[in-house]
Protein backbone atom coordinates (compact mmCIF):
# COMPACT_ATOMS: atom_id res chain seq x y z
CA UNK A 1 0.00 0.00 0.00
CA UNK A 2 1.86 2.99 -1.22
CA UNK A 3 -0.61 5.81 -0.79
CA UNK A 4 -2.77 4.58 2.09
CA UNK A 5 -1.61 3.45 5.50
CA UNK A 6 -4.25 1.87 7.72
CA UNK A 7 -3.79 2.43 11.44
CA UNK A 8 -5.99 -0.26 12.93
CA UNK A 9 -6.62 -3.91 12.27
CA UNK A 10 -9.87 -4.29 14.20
CA UNK A 11 -13.11 -3.12 12.67
CA UNK A 12 -16.44 -2.47 14.33
CA UNK A 13 -18.09 -5.12 12.21
CA UNK A 14 -15.98 -7.75 13.93
CA UNK A 15 -17.52 -6.86 17.28
CA UNK A 16 -21.13 -7.39 16.25
CA UNK A 17 -21.23 -11.08 17.06
CA UNK A 18 -18.83 -11.20 19.98
CA UNK A 19 -19.88 -8.00 21.74
CA UNK A 20 -22.58 -7.09 24.18
CA UNK A 21 -21.34 -8.86 27.30
CA UNK A 22 -21.95 -5.69 29.33
CA UNK A 23 -18.95 -6.03 31.61
CA UNK A 24 -17.47 -2.73 30.47
CA UNK A 25 -17.41 0.37 32.59
CA UNK A 26 -20.32 2.78 32.57
CA UNK A 27 -19.04 5.85 30.79
CA UNK A 28 -20.02 8.52 33.30
CA UNK A 29 -18.28 6.64 36.09
CA UNK A 30 -14.88 7.52 34.72
CA UNK A 31 -14.21 11.20 34.58
CA UNK A 32 -16.81 13.00 32.58
CA UNK A 33 -20.16 13.43 34.35
CA UNK A 34 -21.30 16.11 31.92
CA UNK A 35 -20.71 14.66 28.47
CA UNK A 36 -20.73 11.29 26.81
CA UNK A 37 -17.51 9.57 25.94
CA UNK A 38 -18.18 5.96 25.09
CA UNK A 39 -15.60 5.62 22.32
CA UNK A 40 -12.63 6.04 24.61
CA UNK A 41 -13.53 3.13 26.81
CA UNK A 42 -11.87 -0.23 26.74
CA UNK A 43 -13.54 -3.56 26.10
CA UNK A 44 -13.30 -5.77 29.19
CA UNK A 45 -13.41 -8.84 27.02
CA UNK A 46 -10.14 -8.11 25.29
CA UNK A 47 -8.08 -7.40 28.36
CA UNK B 1 -19.83 6.91 5.00
CA UNK B 2 -16.40 8.45 4.89
CA UNK B 3 -15.10 11.37 6.90
CA UNK B 4 -11.86 12.93 5.81
CA UNK B 5 -9.96 15.81 7.30
CA UNK B 6 -6.52 17.35 7.55
CA UNK B 7 -4.94 18.07 10.89
CA UNK B 8 -1.37 18.86 11.91
CA UNK B 9 -0.10 17.91 8.47
CA UNK B 10 -1.85 14.53 8.37
CA UNK B 11 -4.48 13.54 5.81
CA UNK B 12 -6.88 11.29 7.63
CA UNK B 13 -9.68 9.16 6.25
CA UNK B 14 -12.12 7.61 8.68
CA UNK B 15 -14.37 4.90 7.38
CA UNK B 16 -17.20 5.63 9.77
CA UNK B 17 -19.06 2.34 9.80
CA UNK B 18 -16.05 0.06 10.17
CA UNK B 19 -14.03 2.44 12.34
CA UNK B 20 -11.01 1.90 10.07
CA UNK B 21 -8.60 4.83 10.14
CA UNK B 22 -6.34 5.52 7.18
CA UNK B 23 -3.50 8.01 6.90
CA UNK B 24 -3.09 8.90 3.26
CA UNK B 25 -1.02 11.09 0.96
CA UNK B 26 -2.55 14.11 -0.73
CA UNK B 27 -3.30 12.22 -3.95
CA UNK B 28 -5.17 9.45 -2.14
CA UNK B 29 -6.96 12.06 -0.04
CA UNK B 30 -8.26 13.72 -3.18
CA UNK B 31 -9.10 10.46 -4.93
CA UNK B 32 -11.11 9.17 -1.97
CA UNK B 33 -12.87 12.52 -1.70
CA UNK B 34 -13.80 12.39 -5.37
CA UNK B 35 -15.03 8.80 -5.03
CA UNK B 36 -17.21 9.73 -2.05
CA UNK B 37 -18.75 12.58 -4.03
CA UNK B 38 -19.38 10.21 -6.93
CA UNK B 39 -21.14 7.62 -4.84
CA UNK B 40 -21.13 7.38 -1.07
CA UNK B 41 -22.26 3.78 -1.34
CA UNK B 42 -19.48 2.53 -3.59
CA UNK B 43 -18.91 -1.22 -3.66
CA UNK B 44 -15.95 -3.12 -5.15
CA UNK B 45 -18.10 -3.59 -8.25
CA UNK B 46 -18.97 0.07 -8.73
CA UNK B 47 -15.36 1.02 -8.01
CA UNK B 48 -14.23 -1.32 -10.81
CA UNK B 49 -16.72 0.08 -13.29
CA UNK B 50 -14.93 1.93 -16.12
CA UNK B 51 -16.93 5.09 -15.55
CA UNK B 52 -15.49 5.36 -12.00
CA UNK B 53 -11.91 5.56 -13.25
CA UNK B 54 -13.02 7.84 -16.09
CA UNK B 55 -14.66 10.18 -13.60
CA UNK B 56 -11.55 10.28 -11.44
CA UNK B 57 -9.30 11.01 -14.37
CA UNK B 58 -11.44 13.83 -15.65
CA UNK B 59 -11.58 15.40 -12.19
CA UNK B 60 -7.97 14.88 -11.09
CA UNK B 61 -5.84 14.42 -14.19
CA UNK B 62 -4.53 17.96 -14.05
CA UNK B 63 -3.08 17.27 -10.59
CA UNK B 64 -2.05 13.61 -10.57
CA UNK B 65 -0.68 11.14 -13.09
CA UNK B 66 -2.94 8.53 -14.60
CA UNK B 67 -0.73 5.86 -13.02
CA UNK B 68 -1.06 7.32 -9.53
CA UNK B 69 -4.82 7.59 -9.84
CA UNK B 70 -5.07 3.97 -10.96
CA UNK B 71 -2.75 2.73 -8.21
CA UNK B 72 -4.78 4.52 -5.59
CA UNK B 73 -8.02 3.19 -7.00
CA UNK B 74 -6.58 -0.34 -6.74
CA UNK B 75 -5.74 0.28 -3.08
CA UNK B 76 -9.22 1.64 -2.44
CA UNK B 77 -10.81 -1.41 -4.06
CA UNK B 78 -8.68 -3.76 -1.94
CA UNK B 79 -9.65 -1.93 1.27
CA UNK B 80 -13.30 -1.89 0.27
CA UNK B 81 -13.19 -5.64 -0.29
CA UNK B 82 -11.69 -6.03 3.19
CA UNK B 83 -14.50 -3.98 4.74
CA UNK B 84 -12.31 -0.98 5.60
CA UNK B 85 -13.58 1.61 3.16
CA UNK B 86 -17.04 2.47 1.90
CA UNK B 87 -18.61 0.12 4.42
CA UNK B 88 -22.32 0.55 4.95
CA UNK B 89 -24.10 0.94 8.26
CA UNK B 90 -25.31 -2.59 8.88
CA UNK B 91 -25.94 -2.03 12.56
CA UNK B 92 -29.33 -0.38 12.32
CA UNK B 93 -30.77 -3.84 11.74
CA UNK B 94 -29.53 -4.75 15.22
CA UNK B 95 -31.13 -1.81 16.91
CA UNK B 96 -34.40 -3.55 17.75
CA UNK B 97 -32.39 -6.22 19.49
CA UNK B 98 -30.51 -3.54 21.41
CA UNK B 99 -33.73 -1.74 22.34
CA UNK B 100 -35.44 -4.90 23.51
CA UNK B 101 -32.45 -6.27 25.36
CA UNK B 102 -32.86 -7.13 28.98
CA UNK B 103 -30.59 -4.77 30.85
CA UNK B 104 -29.19 -5.13 34.31
CA UNK B 105 -28.16 -2.35 36.65
CA UNK B 106 -24.38 -2.29 36.83
CA UNK B 107 -23.54 1.12 38.20
CA UNK B 108 -24.85 3.51 40.80
CA UNK B 109 -23.97 7.09 41.45
CA UNK B 110 -24.52 7.52 45.18
CA UNK B 111 -25.28 11.08 46.16
CA UNK B 112 -23.67 10.62 49.48
CA UNK B 113 -23.98 14.29 50.39
CA UNK B 114 -26.24 16.94 48.98
CA UNK B 115 -24.09 19.56 50.53
CA UNK B 116 -20.79 21.13 49.61
CA UNK B 117 -18.05 23.18 51.20
CA UNK B 118 -17.38 25.02 47.96
CA UNK B 119 -19.76 27.24 46.01
CA UNK B 120 -18.71 26.62 42.41
CA UNK B 121 -20.49 29.06 40.18
CA UNK B 122 -21.37 26.58 37.43
CA UNK B 123 -22.46 23.69 39.65
CA UNK B 124 -25.36 21.77 38.11
CA UNK B 125 -26.10 20.59 41.63
CA UNK B 126 -26.60 24.17 42.82
CA UNK B 127 -23.88 24.10 45.46
CA UNK B 128 -24.69 20.48 46.14
CA UNK B 129 -28.36 20.88 46.88
CA UNK B 130 -29.83 19.69 43.54
CA UNK B 131 -32.85 21.96 43.56
CA UNK B 132 -33.78 20.48 46.92
CA UNK B 133 -32.64 20.49 50.49
CA UNK B 134 -29.27 19.81 52.04
CA UNK B 135 -29.01 16.23 53.12
CA UNK B 136 -26.53 13.46 53.87
CA UNK B 137 -27.16 9.85 52.87
CA UNK B 138 -27.59 7.57 55.86
CA UNK B 139 -25.79 4.23 56.12
CA UNK B 140 -29.18 2.49 55.95
CA UNK B 141 -30.13 4.12 52.65
CA UNK B 142 -26.66 3.41 51.24
CA UNK B 143 -26.90 -0.24 52.25
CA UNK B 144 -30.27 -0.57 50.54
CA UNK B 145 -28.78 1.01 47.43
CA UNK B 146 -25.96 -1.57 47.34
CA UNK B 147 -28.50 -4.35 47.96
CA UNK B 148 -30.61 -2.98 45.10
CA UNK B 149 -27.57 -2.98 42.82
CA UNK B 150 -26.64 -6.55 43.67
CA UNK B 151 -30.23 -7.73 43.25
CA UNK B 152 -30.62 -6.09 39.83
CA UNK B 153 -27.20 -6.87 38.40
CA UNK B 154 -27.97 -10.31 36.99
CA UNK B 155 -24.82 -12.17 36.02
CA UNK B 156 -22.72 -9.05 35.75
CA UNK B 157 -19.81 -9.43 38.14
CA UNK B 158 -18.15 -6.01 38.12
CA UNK B 159 -20.36 -3.45 39.80
CA UNK B 160 -19.50 0.23 39.90
CA UNK B 161 -20.35 2.63 42.65
CA UNK B 162 -19.39 6.28 42.54
CA UNK B 163 -19.46 8.25 45.75
CA UNK B 164 -20.64 11.57 44.46
CA UNK B 165 -22.15 14.76 45.80
CA UNK B 166 -22.16 17.58 46.58
CA UNK B 167 -18.99 16.71 48.35
CA UNK B 168 -18.81 13.10 49.57
CA UNK B 169 -16.04 13.76 52.08
CA UNK B 170 -18.66 15.68 54.10
CA UNK B 171 -20.20 12.27 54.84
CA UNK B 172 -17.01 10.24 54.97
CA UNK B 173 -17.89 7.80 57.72
CA UNK B 174 -20.87 6.58 55.70
CA UNK B 175 -18.60 6.14 52.65
CA UNK B 176 -16.21 4.02 54.69
CA UNK B 177 -19.02 1.97 56.18
CA UNK B 178 -20.59 1.36 52.77
CA UNK B 179 -17.28 0.21 51.32
CA UNK B 180 -16.97 -2.26 54.21
CA UNK B 181 -20.53 -3.45 53.60
CA UNK B 182 -19.87 -3.79 49.88
CA UNK B 183 -16.71 -5.83 50.47
CA UNK B 184 -18.68 -8.16 52.73
CA UNK B 185 -21.52 -8.55 50.24
CA UNK B 186 -19.33 -9.10 47.19
CA UNK B 187 -17.99 -12.30 48.74
CA UNK B 188 -21.48 -13.59 49.43
CA UNK B 189 -22.81 -12.81 45.94
CA UNK B 190 -19.66 -13.36 43.85
CA UNK B 191 -19.53 -9.75 42.74
CA UNK B 192 -16.74 -7.23 42.62
CA UNK B 193 -17.34 -3.61 43.54
CA UNK B 194 -15.32 -0.96 41.81
CA UNK B 195 -15.62 2.11 43.96
CA UNK B 196 -14.94 5.62 42.73
CA UNK B 197 -14.75 8.84 44.70
CA UNK B 198 -15.36 12.26 43.18
CA UNK B 199 -14.07 14.97 45.49
CA UNK B 200 -13.14 18.63 45.65
CA UNK B 201 -10.31 17.76 48.04
CA UNK B 202 -11.09 20.34 50.71
CA UNK B 203 -11.31 17.73 53.48
CA UNK B 204 -8.70 15.36 52.07
CA UNK B 205 -6.16 14.20 54.66
CA UNK B 206 -3.67 11.36 55.13
CA UNK B 207 -6.23 9.00 56.63
CA UNK B 208 -8.67 9.52 53.78
CA UNK B 209 -5.86 9.18 51.26
CA UNK B 210 -4.80 5.87 52.70
CA UNK B 211 -8.37 4.56 52.58
CA UNK B 212 -8.91 5.86 49.04
CA UNK B 213 -5.74 4.18 47.81
CA UNK B 214 -6.74 0.91 49.38
CA UNK B 215 -10.37 0.82 48.28
CA UNK B 216 -11.09 3.12 45.35
CA UNK B 217 -10.57 1.92 41.80
CA UNK B 218 -10.66 5.47 40.57
CA UNK B 219 -10.71 8.89 42.13
CA UNK B 220 -11.83 12.04 40.37
CA UNK B 221 -10.21 15.19 41.74
CA UNK B 222 -12.00 18.41 40.89
CA UNK B 223 -9.83 21.40 40.02
CA UNK B 224 -10.11 23.77 37.08
CA UNK B 225 -6.52 24.59 36.23
CA UNK B 226 -4.58 27.80 36.75
CA UNK B 227 -5.07 29.48 40.11
CA UNK B 228 -6.95 32.50 38.77
CA UNK B 229 -9.19 30.28 36.63
CA UNK B 230 -9.94 27.87 39.44
CA UNK B 231 -10.51 30.47 42.11
CA UNK B 232 -12.87 32.51 39.96
CA UNK B 233 -15.26 29.57 39.49
CA UNK B 234 -14.49 27.37 42.51
CA UNK B 235 -14.51 29.61 45.59
CA UNK B 236 -15.42 28.73 49.14
CA UNK B 237 -18.75 30.00 50.32
CA UNK B 238 -16.98 33.03 51.75
CA UNK B 239 -15.63 33.87 48.30
CA UNK B 240 -12.04 32.85 49.00
CA UNK B 241 -10.30 30.75 46.35
CA UNK B 242 -9.72 27.03 46.86
CA UNK B 243 -6.60 26.44 44.73
CA UNK B 244 -3.90 26.96 47.38
CA UNK B 245 -5.50 24.56 49.85
CA UNK B 246 -6.33 21.84 47.38
CA UNK B 247 -3.44 21.59 44.91
CA UNK B 248 -0.82 20.20 47.34
CA UNK B 249 -3.31 17.59 48.58
CA UNK B 250 -4.12 16.46 45.05
CA UNK B 251 -0.45 16.33 44.07
CA UNK B 252 0.29 14.17 47.07
CA UNK B 253 -2.65 11.87 46.37
CA UNK B 254 -1.74 11.46 42.69
CA UNK B 255 1.84 10.59 43.57
CA UNK B 256 0.72 8.16 46.24
CA UNK B 257 -1.30 6.33 43.56
CA UNK B 258 1.74 6.18 41.25
CA UNK B 259 -0.01 8.59 38.91
CA UNK B 260 -2.56 5.91 38.05
CA UNK B 261 -6.28 5.35 38.49
CA UNK B 262 -7.28 8.93 39.06
CA UNK B 263 -8.22 11.98 37.04
CA UNK B 264 -7.59 15.57 37.84
CA UNK B 265 -10.80 16.91 36.38
CA UNK B 266 -11.67 20.46 35.51
CA UNK B 267 -14.39 22.38 33.76
CA UNK B 268 -13.69 25.14 31.28
CA UNK B 269 -16.07 27.99 30.63
CA UNK B 270 -16.12 30.95 28.27
CA UNK B 271 -14.03 32.71 30.92
CA UNK B 272 -11.07 30.49 29.99
CA UNK B 273 -11.40 29.61 26.35
CA UNK B 274 -7.61 29.28 26.38
CA UNK B 275 -8.13 26.12 28.43
CA UNK B 276 -5.21 24.29 26.82
CA UNK B 277 -3.13 26.36 29.24
CA UNK B 278 -5.06 24.84 32.13
CA UNK B 279 -4.41 21.35 30.83
CA UNK B 280 -0.72 22.19 30.52
CA UNK B 281 -0.77 23.75 33.97
CA UNK B 282 -1.95 20.41 35.33
CA UNK B 283 0.90 18.71 33.50
CA UNK B 284 3.34 21.24 34.97
CA UNK B 285 2.00 20.44 38.42
CA UNK B 286 2.96 16.82 37.75
CA UNK B 287 -0.46 15.35 37.03
CA UNK B 288 -0.49 12.67 34.35
CA UNK B 289 -4.20 11.78 34.14
CA UNK B 290 -6.04 14.88 33.08
CA UNK B 291 -9.60 15.72 32.12
CA UNK B 292 -10.98 19.16 31.38
CA UNK B 293 -14.37 19.44 29.81
CA UNK B 294 -16.69 22.20 28.71
CA UNK B 295 -19.23 23.62 31.10
CA UNK B 296 -22.87 23.04 30.29
CA UNK B 297 -24.76 26.16 31.26
CA UNK B 298 -27.98 27.93 30.39
CA UNK B 299 -27.84 30.37 27.50
CA UNK B 300 -28.29 33.16 30.03
CA UNK B 301 -25.27 32.14 32.11
CA UNK B 302 -22.39 34.49 31.34
CA UNK B 303 -19.88 31.64 31.57
CA UNK B 304 -21.78 29.27 29.24
CA UNK B 305 -20.14 28.15 26.00
CA UNK B 306 -21.78 29.74 22.97
CA UNK B 307 -21.65 28.65 19.36
CA UNK B 308 -19.51 31.70 18.52
CA UNK B 309 -16.86 30.38 20.93
CA UNK B 310 -16.37 27.20 18.91
CA UNK B 311 -13.61 28.41 16.55
CA UNK B 312 -11.48 29.44 19.54
CA UNK B 313 -12.19 26.13 21.28
CA UNK B 314 -11.23 24.19 18.16
CA UNK B 315 -7.93 26.08 18.01
CA UNK B 316 -7.30 25.14 21.63
CA UNK B 317 -7.95 21.45 20.99
CA UNK B 318 -5.65 21.56 17.96
CA UNK B 319 -2.92 23.27 19.96
CA UNK B 320 -3.26 20.82 22.81
CA UNK B 321 -3.16 17.82 20.48
CA UNK B 322 0.04 19.04 18.81
CA UNK B 323 1.72 19.72 22.15
CA UNK B 324 0.70 16.28 23.41
CA UNK B 325 2.29 14.63 20.38
CA UNK B 326 5.52 16.56 20.99
CA UNK B 327 5.56 15.75 24.68
CA UNK B 328 4.84 12.08 24.06
CA UNK B 329 7.78 11.90 21.67
CA UNK B 330 9.96 13.58 24.31
CA UNK B 331 8.90 11.04 26.92
CA UNK B 332 6.88 13.62 28.87
CA UNK B 333 3.45 12.48 27.78
CA UNK B 334 0.25 12.68 29.76
CA UNK B 335 -3.28 11.38 29.28
CA UNK B 336 -6.06 13.77 28.33
CA UNK B 337 -9.36 12.00 28.92
CA UNK B 338 -11.16 13.49 25.93
CA UNK B 339 -8.41 12.52 23.51
CA UNK B 340 -8.35 8.92 24.66
CA UNK B 341 -9.35 6.61 21.87
CA UNK B 342 -8.74 2.93 21.53
CA UNK B 343 -8.72 2.10 17.83
CA UNK B 344 -7.97 -1.57 18.40
CA UNK B 345 -9.72 -2.54 21.62
CA UNK B 346 -12.52 -0.03 22.02
CA UNK B 347 -16.09 -0.83 22.90
CA UNK B 348 -18.16 -3.24 20.83
CA UNK B 349 -20.89 -2.06 18.49
CA UNK B 350 -23.56 -3.06 20.98
CA UNK B 351 -22.09 -0.64 23.51
CA UNK B 352 -21.66 2.09 20.93
CA UNK B 353 -25.27 1.79 19.87
CA UNK B 354 -26.70 1.79 23.35
CA UNK B 355 -24.83 4.80 24.73
CA UNK B 356 -23.97 5.72 28.29
CA UNK B 357 -26.49 3.43 29.98
CA UNK B 358 -28.25 6.12 32.01
CA UNK B 359 -31.73 5.14 33.13
CA UNK B 360 -31.07 1.46 32.52
CA UNK B 361 -27.61 0.26 33.53
CA UNK B 362 -26.65 3.36 35.46
CA UNK B 363 -28.80 5.10 38.06
CA UNK B 364 -28.31 7.87 40.57
CA UNK B 365 -29.44 7.54 44.18
CA UNK B 366 -30.34 10.61 46.24
CA UNK B 367 -29.50 10.91 49.96
CA UNK B 368 -33.03 9.77 50.80
CA UNK B 369 -32.93 6.82 48.40
CA UNK B 370 -34.78 8.08 45.32
CA UNK B 371 -33.66 6.69 41.98
CA UNK B 372 -33.04 8.86 38.91
CA UNK B 373 -31.67 8.01 35.43
CA UNK B 374 -28.39 9.74 36.23
CA UNK B 375 -26.87 12.37 38.48
CA UNK B 376 -27.84 15.17 36.11
CA UNK B 377 -31.55 14.35 36.31
CA UNK B 378 -31.62 14.36 40.10
CA UNK B 379 -34.22 16.77 41.39
CA UNK B 380 -36.28 16.77 38.18
CA UNK B 381 -39.41 15.08 39.44
CA UNK B 382 -40.57 13.94 36.01
CA UNK B 383 -37.56 11.60 36.00
CA UNK B 384 -38.05 10.12 39.47
CA UNK B 385 -37.99 6.38 38.70
CA UNK B 386 -38.43 4.80 42.11
CA UNK B 387 -36.52 4.35 45.32
CA UNK B 388 -34.28 1.86 47.07
CA UNK B 389 -37.19 0.43 49.11
CA UNK B 390 -39.62 -0.26 46.27
CA UNK B 391 -37.19 -0.45 43.35
CA UNK B 392 -38.16 0.93 39.93
CA UNK B 393 -41.79 1.97 40.12
CA UNK B 394 -41.88 3.81 36.80
CA UNK B 395 -40.34 1.35 34.32
CA UNK B 396 -41.60 3.46 31.42
CA UNK B 397 -38.78 5.89 32.17
CA UNK B 398 -36.22 3.10 31.80
CA UNK B 399 -37.94 2.04 28.56
CA UNK B 400 -37.61 5.54 27.18
CA UNK B 401 -33.89 5.61 27.95
CA UNK B 402 -33.42 2.09 26.59
CA UNK B 403 -34.98 3.15 23.31
CA UNK B 404 -32.58 6.04 22.90
CA UNK B 405 -29.75 5.38 20.43
CA UNK B 406 -27.82 6.97 17.60
CA UNK B 407 -30.69 5.90 15.34
CA UNK B 408 -33.36 7.63 17.39
CA UNK B 409 -31.59 10.97 16.93
CA UNK B 410 -31.83 12.50 13.49
CA UNK B 411 -28.63 14.52 13.84
CA UNK B 412 -26.59 11.41 14.66
CA UNK B 413 -27.48 9.67 11.42
CA UNK B 414 -25.35 12.04 9.39
CA UNK B 415 -22.61 12.50 11.99
CA UNK B 416 -19.25 10.78 11.57
CA UNK B 417 -18.65 10.70 15.33
CA UNK B 418 -21.80 8.78 16.24
CA UNK B 419 -19.95 5.60 17.20
CA UNK B 420 -17.61 7.53 19.52
CA UNK B 421 -20.09 9.53 21.59
CA UNK B 422 -22.96 7.05 21.07
CA UNK B 423 -25.51 9.79 20.70
CA UNK B 424 -24.22 12.15 23.33
CA UNK B 425 -25.49 13.07 26.75
CA UNK B 426 -29.22 12.59 27.21
CA UNK B 427 -29.30 15.06 30.09
CA UNK B 428 -27.84 17.73 27.83
CA UNK B 429 -30.40 16.91 25.16
CA UNK B 430 -33.21 17.24 27.68
CA UNK B 431 -31.81 20.46 29.08
CA UNK B 432 -31.83 22.18 25.72
CA UNK B 433 -34.65 20.44 23.83
CA UNK B 434 -36.92 18.88 26.51
CA UNK B 435 -36.46 15.47 24.95
CA UNK B 436 -33.73 12.90 25.46
CA UNK B 437 -33.92 12.00 21.75
CA UNK B 438 -32.16 15.05 20.43
CA UNK B 439 -28.63 16.41 20.53
CA UNK B 440 -26.99 19.50 21.98
CA UNK B 441 -25.23 20.83 18.92
CA UNK B 442 -22.56 22.92 20.66
CA UNK B 443 -21.47 19.83 22.52
CA UNK B 444 -21.59 17.74 19.32
CA UNK B 445 -19.31 20.20 17.54
CA UNK B 446 -16.74 19.91 20.31
CA UNK B 447 -17.03 16.12 20.40
CA UNK B 448 -16.37 15.90 16.66
CA UNK B 449 -13.30 18.07 17.07
CA UNK B 450 -12.01 15.95 19.93
CA UNK B 451 -12.44 12.75 17.94
CA UNK B 452 -10.51 14.29 15.05
CA UNK B 453 -7.69 15.37 17.37
CA UNK B 454 -7.59 12.00 19.11
CA UNK B 455 -7.22 10.19 15.81
CA UNK B 456 -4.58 12.65 14.62
CA UNK B 457 -2.54 11.92 17.74
CA UNK B 458 -2.69 8.20 16.92
CA UNK B 459 -1.62 8.95 13.36
CA UNK B 460 1.28 11.12 14.50
CA UNK B 461 2.53 8.63 17.05
CA UNK B 462 2.36 5.85 14.45
CA UNK B 463 4.41 7.97 12.09
CA UNK B 464 7.89 6.63 12.66
CA UNK B 465 9.37 8.68 9.86
CA UNK B 466 9.03 11.83 11.94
Amino acid sequence: MEHIKTLNTQTLNNTVKKGGCGECQTSCQSACKTSCTVGNQTCENRK
Amino acid sequence: MIHQYQNNGYNIVLDVNSGAVHVVDQAAYDVIGALERQNGAHTPETLRAPKTADGLRSELEDRYSREDIEDILDEVIALTEEGRLFTQDVYEGNIDEVKQRKTVVKALCLHIAHDCNLACRYCFAEEGEYHGRRALMSYEVGKKALDFLIAHSGKRRNLEVDFFGGEPLMNWQVVKDLVAYGREQEKIHDKHFRFTLTTNGVLLNDGIQEFVNREMDNVVLSLDGRKEVNDRMRPFRNGKGSYDLIVPKFQKLAESRDQQKYYIRGTFTRNNLDFSNDVLHFAQLGFEQISIEPVVGDDTDPYAIRSEDLPAIFREYDRLAKIMVDREREGRGFTFFHFMIDLEGGPCVSKRLSGCGSGTEYLAVTPWGDLYPCHQFVGQEEFLMGNVDEGIVRPEIADEFRGCSVYSKENCRKCFARFYCSGGCMANSYKFHHTINDTYEVSCEMERKRVECAIMIKAALADRAV
